[in-house]
């Protein structure tokens, strides 16, 4: 291979067939000795190189490691400098560079939020007492029934052992509300298989979908607009600017991508929706892609997702053999096709340039922004990016129009919203309310709180604490802004008085540290110094005045002067737990 | 509006006064241009701006955060503040950071930032994390010594596209754990390394500086101020690569070449860099 330095390292047979299975012939890049990659290679390399991550994952799951003679083969394949596939696969949760020394499965045990107060620590000593592989790692996007695990599996598929009901059953799975009329997003969840997209057209699906074609473009995000949609992932900003920047670029390719990195502690809403109504996702990317005018979409889903993955995976599947995708979708005449990547475990891969990053083939580190996606989204190209929710809502739109829309919610923050309920609640789980619903009256419909409530965390580990008496908060854009707070990506997860406070927010400020790419100084060590002060005070008992304003000082910097958002809302949780007094107070 | 492919020009202002830049030019170029000190650490006029140390942030007007004055481009219109008190905080705070995780003992330019902006890196928690790692003596050419390193990444963009095309190295873990590296942390013999140097000319820290030095240094034998710079031109081949000598001693001790230089852009190769034992 010319101008490619590899190591002395070979590969085994099984790592070449691992890897061969997930590359199409194609993905080889041939170049011959006498070659120089400036004249044969240079521009066919860099559009391989997306393929590096389905790559390490397949070796990865075949080794249960990136060994050198592994990574030198897939850096020969794809023509990938060795030094920067080391770069890549040291990056994430779910790889190792290092022999594991053993052959078999390893649980991955959530430490975070709801699982922390739930005895994840005692529930992961229990599993090694049982013989157990145990890696304790970041939240798994299971809080409604933590302590959470999920299995990534040696000689057996990755797996969440709890799936294992709804994989026996398609369709058996309940949200709560089953049953309400006043469903939108959850509609289907429980009541469609989702497994079947002739299941999913009885049920409503594709009639979105017909209606945009028939509308065409203009119209669909003239609606979109209307109905004032904004972001589900937590930043809300509005669709119709997102769709109509794109759809208004020039450009030979354009990217529409569902960010499914649901990662946020506390948050499992995409999660539910992918597992029961994956259909659904599929047909608002397929929507978007249509409306904006790009002919590829991705899917990046967070590896920890088994179940997930094979249900939107088989969504694809079936779409395409139907006609809904491929190069005449639905006879429109328009080009439309799916593909889905599978995160490696890194929170700052839900950052939209950050999974870019990754789907390319690159550290998920975060682009400084402008330019934003719109311009220069996936591979320099425009791009729009969406949550799942978001889709899911522009479906509904197109399909029921702005003014049923706006039916539910406020006049500034309209539609219904998914939010996250776990912790000390009764019935935890995923629910479907209007905007404007109030905290306490979600927390009713979710059974009330179980015990009594000190804390409520709104937004996830990203967002902050409120007391219990916020009870009355309206659950707005606008609402939650002026309380001080966020609706995030709808988490809401209750604290009783038994918490120990101090070891729950200790454990926030380790998950920033851990998930912080460390691209960016501010954040780096300021999530890093942050943890170690939160580490002194438990020993020290309280906070001195010099912590407390050294604890601002950094979470200024962090929220003026990092990257992205994952260093901007690092302190806040922090914080708001010291100015509630969960924790640092002088006895 | 005017149209964009008409403006040669743009005009900002800055902290209260008008600047005007030729269009494409950066808030930190206009920043020079009107006289205006900014730190800068990851930024280098020869590579493309990485905008990760986040020390030349500056305000702008309509902006929620700071911004990265090294890569964000001067719009016309642009109201920036450089000396205010945001301004002040986050630099200092960059400055108090990588001083409590770093050893900045050769980077003179920086610590006078750090007294300027008075960052006290001493106000942490004893014992934080910080890179402790053995220095890396691998050959007879340059080391690395990554307690000095700051994740800049301008040696890894020096050895790869934005000069050398190399790839000998590139950073790998996160968060505090992101070091440089080759591939498995392999020897630089062992790796794709050409011995360019250039990523030793890039470095801010003295994080990688040639075995000459660190062996001088090693010794106190290292006398910066009796140095003396000759500049001239390689003579090795016809590109003309200009070179700096530094001599210390009647003896080379380091070879470096100007940014600014039209052939070399700072950059030299391993005979430039290292072939000076037949003087």
């Amino acid at each position: 291979m010319a101008d490619l330095h590899l190591t002395v390292d070979d590969s085994t047979e099984a790592e070449r067939a691992a890897v061969a299975a997930v590359l199409d012939d194609d993905a080889t890049v041939v170049v011959h000795e006498t070659d120089r990659l400036v004249r044969g290679g240079m521009a066919r390399r860099k559009a391989r190189r997306n393929l590096l991550l389905p790559a390490l994952h397949a070796l990865q799951a075949e080794t249960g490691w990136i060994s050198p003679g592994g990574l030198n083969h897939v850096c020969g394949v794809l023509q990938v400098p060795p030094a920067e596939a080391y770069g890549v696969a040291t990056f994430y949760e779910l790889f190792r560079t290092d022999d594991p020394g053993h052959d078999e499965s390893v649980v991955h045990v959530c430490m975070d939020t709801s699982c922390h107060i739930a005895g994840a620590e005692a529930f992961a000593q229990s599993l090694e007492a049982d013989g157990k592989r145990v890696h304790r790692g970041p939240c798994l996007g299971q809080c409604e029934r933590a302590p959470a695990q999920f299995v990534q599996g040696r000689g057996e598929p990755d797996h969440v052992p709890a799936d294992a009901s709804t994989i026996d059953a398609p369709g058996s799975y309940r949200v709560p509300q089953h049953g309400s009329a006043d469903l939108r997003l959850l509609q289907r969840v429980g009541v469609v298989d989702p497994t079947s997209l002739a299941s999913y057209r009885e049920h409503g699906g594709y009639a979105a979908t017909e209606k945009a074609l028939a509308i065409g473009p203009d119209a669909v995000i003239a609606e979109i607009r209307a109905a004032g949609l904004t972001g589900r992932g937590g930043a809300a900003f509005p669709t119709a600017i997102k769709w109509r920047g794109v759809a208004d670029e020039h450009a030979s390719r354009k990217h529409v991508i569902a960010n499914c990195d649901e990662s946020e502690p506390g948050t499992f809403k995409d999660r539910v929706v992918m597992e029961q109504d994956p259909f659904a996702v599929v047909e608002g990317l397929t929507l978007a892609g249509l409306t904006v005018g790009a002919e590829q979409g991705w899917i990046y889903i967070r590896g920890e997702y088994p179940l997930a993955t094979a249900r939107l995976a088989g969504a694809v599947e079936q779409a395409r053999t139907a006609g809904l995708l491929g190069d005449d979708v639905m006879g429109s005449g328009k080009r439309f096709d799916i593909e889905i990547r599978r995160g490696a475990g890194a929170y700052i891969c839900g950052e939209e340039t950050a999974l870019m990053e990754s789907i390319e083939g690159y550290r998920g580190e975060p682009r400084n922004k402008p330019p934003f996606p719109s311009t220069h989204g996936l591979f320099g190209d425009p791009t729009v990016i969406n949550n799942p929710e978001t889709l899911l809502n522009a479906s509904f739109i197109v399909l029921s129009g702005a003014d049923a829309y706006r039916f539910a919610g406020t006049e500034k923050s309209p539609g219904t919203r998914l939010f996250c309920l776990s912790g000390h609640v009764a019935q935890p789980g995923v629910y479907e309310v209007p905007m404007g619903t109030t905290l306490g009256e979600l927390i009713e419909t979710a059974g009330g709180a179980t015990g009594t409530t000190k804390a409520i965390l709104m937004g996830g580990a990203a967002g902050g604490f409120v007391g219990p008496d916020q009870l009355d908060l309206r659950l707005t854009a606008e609402d939650t802004a002026a309380a001080g707070t966020t609706l995030g990506s709808g988490v809401v997860t209750l604290f009783d008085d038994t918490v120990d406070f101090t070891a729950l927010v200790i454990r926030i400020a380790e998950f920033f540290r851990n998930e912080s790419c460390g691209q960016c100084v501010p954040c780096r060590v300021g999530t890093t110094r942050q943890h170690e002060v939160l580490v002194e005070m438990r020993a020290r008992g309280s906070l001195s005045d010099e912590r407390n304003l050294l604890i601002d000082d950094m979470a200024s910097a962090m929220a003026d002067a990092s990257i992205c958002g994952l260093g901007h809302t690092a302190a806040g949780a922090v914080r708001s737990a010291i100015q509630l007094g969960l924790i640092g107070a002088r006895s | 509006m005017s149209n964009p492919e008409t403006v040669t020009q743009v005009s900002v202002r800055i902290d209260g006064d008008e600047v005007v830049v030729a269009a494409g030019a950066t808030v930190l170029d206009a920043c020079s241009a009107h006289g205006v000190d900014t730190p800068t650490i990851c930024y280098a006029e020869n590579l493309t701006p990485v905008n990760a140390c986040r020390v030349c942030v500056v305000e702008v007007d309509g902006n929620r955060t700071l911004v990265p004055s090294c890569s964000r481009p001067a719009e016309d219109g642009m109201v920036i503040s450089t000396d205010s008190e945001r301004v002040r905080h986050s630099r200092r705070m960059v400055l108090e950071f990588l001083g409590s995780t770093t050893d900045l003992s050769q980077a003179p330019e920086i610590n006078a930032w750090s007294d300027e902006y008075g960052a006290d890196a001493t106000r942490y928690v004893e014992g934080g994390e910080t890179i402790s790692e053995p220095v890396k003596v691998q050959d007879d050419l340059y080391i690395r010594d990554y307690d000095k390193c700051v994740l800049c990444y301008k040696c890894v963009d020096a050895c790869g596209e934005e000069a050398q095309f190399t790839f000998a190295i590139a950073m790998s873990g996160r968060g505090m754990g992101n070091r440089i590296s080759t591939e498995f942390d392999v020897t630089l013999p062992d790796s794709a390394c050409v011995y360019c140097g250039n990523c030793i000319g890039v470095c801010p820290t003295n994080a990688l500086q040639f075995k000459t030095e660190f062996d001088l240094r090693a010794a106190g034998e290292w006398r910066q101020d009796e140095q003396t710079v000759t500049r001239t031109v390689c003579s090795y081949c016809g590109v003309g690569c200009n070179l700096e000598l530094h001599v210390q001693d009647n003896r080379i001790v380091k070879v470096t070449s100007p940014a600014d230089h039209e052939v070399t852009h700072g950059h030299l190769c391993v005979k430039g860099r290292f072939g000076w034992q037949y003087v």
